[in-house]
Parts: structure tokens; sequence; C-alpha cells
């Protein structure tokens, strides 16, 4: 369970876009700093505040090699690869909610019971 | 009817749902083979899809684009790979490039759907299973950290109106 601080790091360090740039780029492997900042028209400086921000979120972490520093998403493989399928069962569950509704309203005649949006 | 089951494969990447639903197969069927029954139950929460391209047939593809809530969006595929009317859908669904179109930068997942009559006296009653099927955590990483970013998204819009 995330503690209140950690969901208010959580929605800050994701409120940006670079940062959510950065992210993106960070899951498909290591990444330097620098690697990073050839990117963006920022500072190299600001783009390490960026990753700090999401290194005290736990959506990355920072490790040393050399010279460089590397962003990486966290490696605990099996246990990441779990709680990802997760959030694909999760959006399944609503889909299947939605599904439900579709086929009562049909039965019934009536809108879904839930309200999922028309269009 | 609620989801009966779920069963996670981490080293295959794998996510089986299935689902009973009061319908007959045929019924079921029609929730994939018509885009816009399926434009009603695919995009996630805050996010309804649009599937402007819809080839229903295999080999045919699909181009569909989720809406935000503030009107981001976010452009996927569907390559049909098997159509076995009413029972089976093979199909790959990817994420699209800026211009809508398929590109290798970004991850796609398989899907095999699987639609069976599971009984009720008068035949109503019918299992459908997904199966999903990822080919490497990297694109899994790939896959959610995007549903998450505008899971998260939805949120603080959310928070945003409770708070103006």
């Amino acid at each position: 369970m995330l503690s209140e601080t950690d969901v208010d790091r959580l929605f800050q360090a994701l409120a940006d876009a670079t940062r959510r740039d950065i992210l993106r780029r960070a899951v498909t492997g290591e990444h330097s700093v620098s690697q990073l900042a050839a990117h963006y028209a920022m500072s190299f400086a600001a783009v390490q505040k960026h990753v700090a921000v999401l290194e005290r979120a736990s959506l990355v972490t920072k490790t040393r090699r050399g010279r460089e520093q590397l962003v990486t998403t966290d490696p605990t493989a099996l246990a990441r690869a779990r709680e990802l399928l997760e959030q694909v069962e999760d959006l399944w569950r609503h889909r299947v909610a939605a599904i439900d509704d579709l086929l009562a309203e049909e039965a019934t005649g009536a809108p879904g019971r839930t309200g999922h949006p028309q269009h | 009817m609620p989801v009966i089951d779920t069963e996670i494969d981490r080293e295959g990447l794998t996510l089986t749902v299935t689902a009973e639903f009061i319908a007959t197969p045929e019924r079921v069927w029609q929730l994939w083979a018509d885009p816009r029954q399926l434009e009603r139950w695919w995009g996630p929460p805050g996010w309804p899809a649009s599937f402007p391209r819809y080839e229903f047939e295999p080999g045919g593809e699909a181009r569909y684009f989720m809406t935000g809530p503030q009107g981001e969006r976010s452009a996927a595929w569907f390559r049909f790979e098997t159509i076995e009317a009413p029972h089976r859908i093979e199909l790959v669904d990817g994420f699209s490039g800026d211009d809508g179109e398929p590109t290798d930068a970004m991850p796609s997942m398989r899907m095999v759907v699987e639609i069976e009559p599971s009984g009720g006296s008068d035949g109503t009653v019918t299992t459908m299973s997904i199966r999903t099927i990822v080919d490497s955590l990297e694109h899994l990483e790939q896959i959610t950290s995007m549903g998450m970013v505008e899971g998260m998204t939805a949120a603080m819009n959310q928070i945003d109106e409770l708070v103006a």
C-alpha cells in the first residue's frame, strides 16, 4: 500500500509531460541522464531534476556506472510482471462490466446500470 | 455477470480472464464483430475508444484511438489473424505512433478470444475467455506505463474538478 505522501509524490511526478516522457523511455531499458537530456530542449541540470523527482516517487532507480548515471525502472522482473499483469486484469474487469451493461440495456431496453458513457 | 476467473502466468507473461454472460454465443460474438458495439466497452475508464477502420476478417486490420478527459488521443491498432465465427478470434493489439499508424517502436500484444456456450436450460449462458500474451517484460512495462499514465491523468483531472 502506498501512503498518502507516496501518492502525492506519484501524482506530482506524473503531472509533468517531460517526466512522463522520461518514464516512457526508462521502461525500455537503461539510459544515462545525458542520453535522456539529448531529447529535450532544456539543460542537463533541468533533466537531472526531473529524474530526481521520478526517483523520489520510486518510479525509476538511478545507478552509477563510471562517470554515467543510468536511469531504469525497477528490475525485480517477476514481481513487476505480476503487478503489471494485474493492471491489465483490472482493465478487463472494467470491460466485462461495460459488456454486462450493454447486454442488460438490450434485455430491458433501459440504460445500463453503471452509466458507462455513450458515444 | 462478473469475471469468473483470472489466471496470471508470470513467466509466460500471459493473463487469462474468463467471464460468463447471459447471452448466446452469437450475441457475444457481435461484441467483437460490430465496431459500434466494441466502442462501447473497449476503452479504459475515462478513455472511450473509436474505431474508424475495422476489417473484421482474417488478415484484416483496424485503427482506433482513445480520447482522454482533456481531449488527448492515444492511437492504436489491431491485426486479425484468425476469425472463426462465433467461437474464436486471434488478434494482435498494438500502440500506434503520432500519425495513428503501427510502428515497431511501440509495443504490441497478442490476444486469443474464445467464446463457448456454457449451459443455461435455454442455451443462453456463454463463456468468453481472453488470453493476453506479451512477448517480453519490457513490452509489458511499456504497455502498462502508458495505461498508468493515462489512468493517472484521468485521476488528476478528477481531482482538479474537486478542488476547482
